[in-house]
């Protein structure tokens, strides 16, 4: 028991300490200024790629060696184009599809003639057109993975708790008291006893995606996919749409006629001319918030780490190391945290918001509520 | 003379930070009051910090 556990242990820091892995392998080019590569390094590794980039090595003449899977490139031009992102060779080359050219120009694609020209316009933005792209990207990957992933081990953890008659075993121990915690803390304390059961569902599946994602992200898979402004878009709309589309008569009162009976119409008008435009932008600064949080705590999370790894390659002596490494293991450690916490804030405002949408007001509360106006 | 936006967006920041502060040091007075509310302050807690920490982000972006 004492030594799997161990192993276990072992395996884990050996992949939450990885990252430091990347940066040493990056690329070394002489006489390029330190600081700026590895900003670009810290750039790159944020954005989403059509390259599931493993490691990169460097030969005598200073040429990199890319290590890693091609991803499918799909995309949209006049028809369906699928092929792969080798022939890309890291945007150093264009590639060429039924008579048609592309070519990478910072992780996006742009068609161009067959020499892969790029034209500028005055900001330095691409002025080439973007075919529509719908290809595998390294983000895409790791959604399907992890979602794979929760559909096996949720639904092999639901065979088991059928088996064994609701006795959890093995991983179930583990999940039990999450899945528990989401249901009595999460979902009843804000949606409430009498509807919790609808919303379940999407806050479990938000809550371990989420996080599992997250704590990918700490693995030295360099995969950014939470700290992606479009997928974390994706999340707040989906739960936006439900938000809205369970929404209640009360709380559809409530944005456009907060006060209800407690006051007569021509008092209303003056007070919601600026109060229902306030409730209606309420409405989507709420998801608004929820996907910059989720966003920006990831990729802050992530560009902390990558520069303290880079502060080897900044000090170029016997402190970096150490330095580095010091501080680099415990921002991860901080970071399991942020993954977990990012995950519960998530699922939390999400459960909130639900509540907000699905209340009712039963006839004794609004009377009381009535009288406390009256009060005032 | 033109202030950069990087300054307002640090100011924010402070603010953000000074507000957390405040949150979490109220947390700790009222759990110390009232430790057996631990989870419903730790819970309100959160979330206030979670609204906050909003709108430092916002301000760092914009900035």
């Amino acid at each position: 028991m004492r030594k799997p556990f161990l192993l276990k242990f072992l395996l884990a820091a050996v992949l939450l300490l990885g990252n430091t892995a990347f940066a040493s392998d990056s690329d070394v080019e002489e006489g390029k200024d330190k600081k700026t590569e590895i900003k670009e390094f810290i750039e790159h590794h944020l954005q989403d790629s059509h390259y599931f980039n493993l490691y990169g090595t460097t030969d005598e003449h200073g040429k990199v060696h890319h290590v890693g899977i091609p991803l499918p490139v799909i995309l949209w031009d006049n028809g369906l184009k699928v092929f792969s992102s080798s022939k890309f060779h890291h945007g150093e080359e264009v590639a060429e599809v039924d008579g048609n050219y592309y070519k990478l120009y910072h992780s996006k694609i742009y068609k161009t003639d067959a020499e892969g020209t790029i034209t500028y316009d005055e900001e330095h933005h691409p002025t080439n057109v973007r075919p529509l792209d719908f290809s595998i990207t390294k983000s895409v990957v790791m959604m399907l993975v992890t979602g794979l992933l929760l559909l096996w081990l949720f639904s092999s953890l639901a065979k088991s708790y059928a088996k064994n008659n609701s006795v959890p075993t093995g991983a179930g121990r583990f999940f039990e008291p999450i899945v528990l915690y989401i249901r009595d803390d999460i979902a009843i304390a804000n949606i409430g006893e009498k509807k919790y059961k609808r919303y379940m569902p999407f806050l479990l599946t938000v809550f371990f995606f989420i996080w599992f994602l997250n704590m990918f992200g700490l693995t030295p898979l360099g995969v950014n996919v939470t700290g992606n402004i479009a997928v974390t878009t994706a999340l707040a709309v989906i739960v936006f749409l439900i938000t809205n589309f369970t929404g209640t008569k009360d709380y559809w009162k409530h944005i456009f006629d907060p006060l209800g009976d407690g006051m007569p119409w021509y008092g209303k008008i003056i007070i919601y001319i600026i109060l229902v435009p306030i409730e209606i932008l309420g409405l989507f600064i709420k998801p608004f918030a929820l996907l910059i949080r989720l966003y920006a705590n990831m990729t802050a999370g992530h560009v902390v780490l990558m520069s303290l790894v880079g502060l080897i390659f900044i000090f170029k002596s016997w402190v970096g190391g150490p330095l580095s490494f010091g501080l680099s293991f415990a921002i991860s450690l901080i970071e399991v945290l942020v993954a977990l916490l990012q995950a519960y804030i998530f699922t939390m405002l999400a459960a909130l918001y639900f509540g907000f949408a699905s209340e009712e007001h039963d006839h004794d509360h609004e009377h009381e509520e009535e009288a406390e106006l009256a009060h005032l | 003379m033109e202030i950069p936006s990087v300054v307002g967006a640090g100011l924010a920041v402070i603010g953000a930070g000074i507000g957390i502060g405040m949150i979490g040091g109220k947390a700790m007075e009222a759990i110390a009051r009232q430790p057996e509310a631990y989870g419903k302050i730790q819970t309100a807690m959160l979330i206030a910090a979670a609204l906050i920490e909003g709108i430092g982000f916002a301000a760092i972006f914009a900035g």
